[in-house]
């Protein structure tokens, strides 16, 4: 889907993830024109990577599925995947937006039918699941992706797999000659809903992610958790040795002048949750979750409690110093208990960094004039004109204030093109 | 109308549909079993050459009625998109071909799968009728918002900056609320790009009062009237075609209609008394509402203690007084924004009292979130405030201020901290209306055997309470006067992806009513509310069914002469979208329907339907289905799978390589309320071994899309047992469980476990 029609009462969306979704969703059922962008080959963003949500433990892909039938049924909403928004010229009510389309390599013929897939050999890391399993180089990124089209990996193009895929589809759905292209299209407003990226752990040094096999991320246990996920949704370690006694650091990243300022909002939650698929899994399992403070928002605060009369875990409050392995690579977490300052040397089998959410965009790269804060999250402000934040671009948010705060984006869009029509009358 | 209806086929032979079945024998099926006049093949169905040749039937050819038999309904949903006709797709795809080894032994049951799916879809399309909107709806761009503080009146202007008129009813005399009573604001956002690293810095502060300004605007601005000094005394109607009686305190009324409603009612503070341990009776001890009006009385001068005036020197705040607590009387929640609240107060003493003055804030685990809310705790810090990790005991009192006494839970002892001044940080309160579910949720609460003999005296003490909660928008609803609470007292959302679903179609709760929120929050939250107030209005006028089936325009109707008035449906719809009319008659009002069909599915005598989908279109399906005989060894069992989770997740596991039972039938539901005890009688009666219904789970933490029908079919299917002993059929031929969509190895393993029920208890002897 290259070609747009577009006008100055379109709204343009920048990302698909549930907040992108959301804004274009509310906007198009509501009679708009509207043109979503997103950089990934399909829709959901992280939330389509999550196992369930909390307090609900329901789970993300329930939701998507509406989500996406709505997009589907919608003949006012456009969607454009693997593209970039480069460059957004002119004035509230008058953009023009310039879109970079990476080459998929598939057309719209594509049926799904996976036949490219059987077909080629070559094999790359699952970006779907943090890179813990392997994918082939023609592939459908997860089993619900909308749109359900295939990729070729550009890394086979030239290659002999990359003739494979093309000779196994019917459907002259394989096109090696897609190169980058470039299109430009006029909008009225613009919703900024480009969402967060995982701090990269590795900047912790203390924690020794980049060094230690059982230290791992909290988007990467939650891939684990899931049963269409890397391990089956088994929680093991690398070594296969079940992981019974988990800890969680909390803030590893956030709250921390030598990383993140702020607060990740998300993470506390997102690991009382984690608590569940753990105790879930083993009888026998042993949790430390290791705080700074338990952010369990309101009504949240119900969520906490149930985990926190959980025997089998255990809240210390303390920043965790470092992490050192013994000999069997069993992490050790080390540091001082603030209530009462007692040292402590705690070995499990496993530790999941509560890594905080970071702008997916970094400050210099934003294709607009935007007002954005320390943090790098876009601020409400009139110099923004017609370009509104939606979710996660706008502060660390969950999946619930995130598709909020989305909501009210669209009609701040919606406000801009109806001043358009009426002066166009 | 019959005379008018052509029918069409369409198969598909690609992805592999064409080498694994006998598309021949399809096609005879179609036109033979399911009196397709015509049925024609493609071998890539989804092209724009296959789309052609159906729109070609359509416009040409005068076809009315389309059987599509090729992937899941799922797939290729853009292309097979011809809204002007009824349509119905078989799955070949996802539901035969990849839910079947590709084996010589499974070739016939594969063949015969098929062969169903074909007979179910074309007697699905016969019995459907292109959804035509009804006449009934009108678009009325006029918004009502109920209360006229910082939410009500961000909800005004957001709608009102959109070009649709406002009107606001707000019962005190002025606009405001409790946010024009604050001192300052906390501040809604972070430090500003390029703020250092390091101490004095420059870092928010608390913003001045603006609410003044908001005021303005909302007076000046010409698309928003203003009631004051008014509530709304009845609301009647539907999306749409609202009708609200606006009544001022004088008595006098006037009638209004609107497109849609937004309840920003706002909150109360709790109320002190109910915690006497923390000194709520010492006029030094102040909650943290009651220490905005000191502050404002100082001016910009210093604050006083409230008992001899002396200026105070030292003040400590007592975080989640009363909250967060299991206590009797307290708030089992928090309100989420008391510790920003106490910052900000705090600073307040550090600008009119002095850098000397002493501010304590003890707290358990200090609450600022986000970007804003962690600069907002450092510039605390950087403001000299104290924050200490305490487990608050009491506040005693000998003289003027006050002492707490709490255990510092860092250095791990007790101290006893004197102050000039304390101060509660109390949790807020709903405005909400009577649950209209009291009574349900108190009920559910109870095993079920207890709650038939338990209901009346809940009954009675439900009216009790409610009778001093005032209603907020008197609805003339059948299901009750207000919004739902979801718990304690919220009126929330219980669906993490749509914040703002409702079970009042075309009302949406904002602001502290929905969740405890400060200003920053409650205005953006009154922006998304107004966003989808001004979309109920707009899609009532075309008809249109509201979340989740957007763009649907059918519409339940009923069959006035077979109504027994026995008010199921009435009672049963999980959006109180039904009344009663005077006669008793059920009287349903289409803008407030979500097209769930729980409605369908409770009515005893099957009169109600939708065009696109009712007893007809399922049970003809089920019907359709050939039933080879006893001694075939080819059970047939009926999978009904609601079309949301179950019905994805058996797609899925399609699609990843799992197997499907060769004796399934799966007949997508729109909800499992929806499913009729009727479906379920005659598919015994005609034959089936055995029926598995999948839907959402239910309880506390459902995840039914329609709230209750996930419910309400487990309710009534409890007493299915009873017909199939009057059968003598075996109780577990028929089984309800919660499939959720993750369950992709589960839903077929479910199925495969009814095989196995079958193969222990034997064949139906019902197969005629």
């Amino acid at each position: 889907m290259t070609e747009v029609v577009a006008t100055n009462e379109t709204i343009l969306v920048v990302g698909g993830g549930i907040s992108g979704m959301t804004a274009a969703l509310e906007a198009a059922e509501t009679g708009k024109k509207v043109v979503l962008v997103e950089k990934r080959p399909y829709l959901g963003g992280r939330v389509s990577q999550l196992y369930k949500y909390f307090p609900k433990l329901c789970h993300p892909t329930c939701g998507l599925e509406i989500n996406q039938r709505r997009a589907k049924m919608n003949p006012n909403l456009t969607i454009i995947t693997m593209a970039e928004v480069t460059n957004i010229e002119g004035e509230a009510g008058a953009y023009t937006a310039t879109v970079k389309l990476a080459p998929r390599f598939v057309n719209d013929n594509c049926t799904g039918c996976g036949d490219c897939g059987k077909a080629v050999e070559a094999e790359f890391d699952d970006e779907y699941n943090y890179g813990m399993s392997k994918r082939k180089g023609a592939y459908l990124p997860h089993v619900m992706a909308h749109p359900m089209q295939y990729v070729i990996d550009p890394r086979i193009i030239g290659t002999d797999d990359a003739q494979k895929a093309k000779d196994a589809c019917k459907y002259d759905a394989v096109d090696l000659e897609m190169t980058e292209r470039e299109i430009k299209f006029p909008a009225g407003a613009v919703v900024w809903a480009t969402g967060w990226q995982p701090y990269d752990a590795a900047k912790i040094q203390p924690y020794g992610y980049d060094r230690f096999d059982n230290v791992i991320t909290n988007v990467e246990f939650e891939r684990m958790a899931d049963p269409k996920g890397p391990t089956g949704g088994r929680i093991v370690r690398k070594d296969g040795k079940e992981a019974k006694n988990v800890a969680f650091i909390q803030c590893a990243g956030s709250r921390d002048r030598n990383h993140l300022y702020h607060c990740s909002r998300i993470c506390c939650m997102a690991s009382l949750k984690q608590t569940h698929y753990v105790v879930d899994a083993y009888d026998d399992a042993q949790v430390t979750i290791y705080y700074i403070d338990i952010r369990a928002i309101d009504r949240f605060e119900d969520f906490y409690q149930t985990v926190k009369a959980m025997d089998n875990v255990k809240f210390v409050k303390s920043k965790v110093a470092n992490v050192i392995t013994d000999k069997d690579g069993n992490p050790i977490c080390r540091g001082v208990d603030t209530e009462g300052y007692h040292r402590y040397e705690n070995t499990h089998d496993l530790v999941v960094l509560a890594t905080g959410m970071e702008p997916s965009v970094a400050k210099g790269d934003f294709p607009v004039d935007i007002v954005i804060n320390r943090e790098g999250f876009i601020e409400p402000d009139a110099a923004n004109g017609g370009v509104f934040a939606a979710g996660s671009a706008s502060d660390a948010l969950d999946v619930n204030r995130a598709v909020q705060h989305a909501t009210g984006a669209a009609l701040k869009a919606i406000q801009v093109v109806n001043r358009v029509a009426r002066a166009e009358g | 109308m019959a005379d008018d209806k052509k029918f069409a086929g369409f198969i598909c032979t690609g992805c592999g549909i064409g080498e694994r079945l006998d598309a021949g024998q399809l096609e005879t099926t179609a036109k033979r079993d399911g009196k397709m006049a015509s049925c024609q093949q493609h071998e890539m169905l989804c092209s724009k050459e296959g789309v052609q040749l159906i729109r070609n039937a359509i416009d040409n050819d005068g076809a009315t009625h389309v059987m599509i038999a090729a992937c899941s309904r799922r797939a290729k949903v853009e292309a097979f998109s011809f809204p002007d006709v009824a349509m119905s797709r078989a799955n070949l795809r996802e539901g035969v071909i990849w839910a079947r080894p590709d084996t010589d032994e499974a070739r016939e049951t594969t063949q015969d799968m098929a062969d169903d799916y074909i007979r179910m879809a074309c007697a699905e399309v016969k019995f459907m009728t292109k959804p035509k909107v009804s006449g009934e709806q009108a678009l009325n761009k006029t918004i009502l918002v109920v209360g006229g503080g910082v939410t009500g009146m961000t909800a005004a202007l957001e709608t009102a900056a959109a070009g649709f008129p406002v009107h606001i009813v707000e019962k005190t005399g002025a606009l405001g609320g409790w946010a024009a009573k604050w001192h300052k604001r906390i501040p809604g956002r972070a430090a500003a790009d390029g703020v250092a690293n390091g101490t004095n810095v420059d870092l928010p502060m608390p913003q001045d009062n603006d609410i003044a300004d908001m005021i303005a605007a909302v007076e000046a601005n010409e698309l928003i009237t203003v009631h004051l000094n008014s509530t709304v005394t009845k609301t009647s109607g539907a999306p749409g075609r609202f009708s609200a009686d606006i009544t001022t305190e004088s008595g006098g009324t006037a009638t209004e209609n609107f497109g849609a409603i937004i309840q920003a009612s706002g909150w109360k503070e709790f109320d002190a008394s109910a915690i006497p341990s923390l000194g709520s009776s010492n006029a030094d001890v102040v909650s943290n509402v009651e220490l905005e009006a000191l502050a404002r009385e100082a001016g910009n001068g210093p604050i006083k203690r409230p008992s001899d005036g002396k200026e105070v020197k030292s003040v400590v705040f007592v975080q989640n007084a009363g909250q967060a607590s299991s206590a009797e009387g307290h708030l089992p929640y928090h309100s989420g924004i008391g510790d920003l609240i106490a910052i900000k107060q705090a600073m307040y003493f550090k600008a009119q009292n002095g850098k000397d003055c002493d501010t304590t804030i003890l707290f358990d685990n200090l609450r600022t979130p986000g970007a804003a809310g962690e600069d907002f705790y450092r510039s605390g810090q950087q403001q000299m405030v104290i924050f200490s990790k305490g487990q608050v005991g009491d506040v005693t009192s000998s003289g003027n201020g006050a002492t707490v006494n709490f255990k510092d839970l860092i250095l791990d002892e007790d101290v006893a901290l004197q102050a000039d001044l304390v101060v509660l940080d109390l949790g807020m309160v709903p405005n909400s209306g009577p649950d209209p579910y009291a009574v349900t949720v108190a009920l559910e609460k109870l095993p079920l055997k207890e709650r038939d003999g338990k209901k009346a005296e809940i009954e009675a003490q439900v009216a009790a309470a409610s009778v001093s909660i005032e209603s907020i928008l008197n609805l003339d609803y059948r299901q009750g006067t207000d919004l739902p609470h979801l718990s304690n007292g919220f009126t929330d959302s219980h669906f993490i992806c749509f914040p703002y679903e409702t079970r009042r179609t075309g009302i949406y709760a904002c602001g502290p009513v929905r969740r405890p929120m400060d200003i920053k929050q409650a205005q953006d939250d009154a922006t998304g509310a107004a966003m989808k107030a001004i979309q109920a209005a707009v899609n009532a006028g075309q008809g249109s069914s509201a979340h989740p089936r957007v763009g649907d325009l059918s519409y339940p109707s009923f069959r006035k002469e077979g109504c027994t008035q026995c008010k199921r449906c009435t009672v049963e719809c999980p959006f109180g979208a039904i009344n009663e009319d005077e006669k008793r008659y059920p009287q349903f009002n289409e803008s407030r329907c979500r097209r769930c069909g729980t409605c369908m599915g409770a009515c005893p005598v099957r009169v109600i339907s939708f065009e696109n989908y009712s007893i007809d279109t399922v049970g003809q399906q089920i019907k359709a289905v050939d039933m080879p005989d006893e001694f075939s060894e080819k059970p047939r069992i009926l999978v009904m799978a609601c079309e949301n989770d179950a019905y994805p997740a058996l797609d899925q596991a399609a699609m990843s390589g799992q197997e499907i039972s060769p004796w399934a039938r799966i007949v997508p539901v729109r909800c499992l309320g929806s499913v009729s005890l009727s479906w379920v009688t005659d598919a015994m009666n005609s034959g089936y071994d055995g029926i598995v219904m999948m839907g959402c789970q239910r309880g506390d933490d459902y995840q039914c899309h329609f709230v209750r029908g996930s419910a309400m079919a487990a309710e009534r299917m409890a007493k299915v047992g009873d017909t199939l002993s009057t059968l003598n059929l075996e109780p577990e031929r028929v089984v309800v469980h919660e499939v959720a969509i993750t369950d992709i190895e589960r839903a077929p393993r479910l199925i495969k476990e009814m095989e196995e029920v079958v193969e222990k208890v034997g064949m139906s002897p019902f197969k005629f």
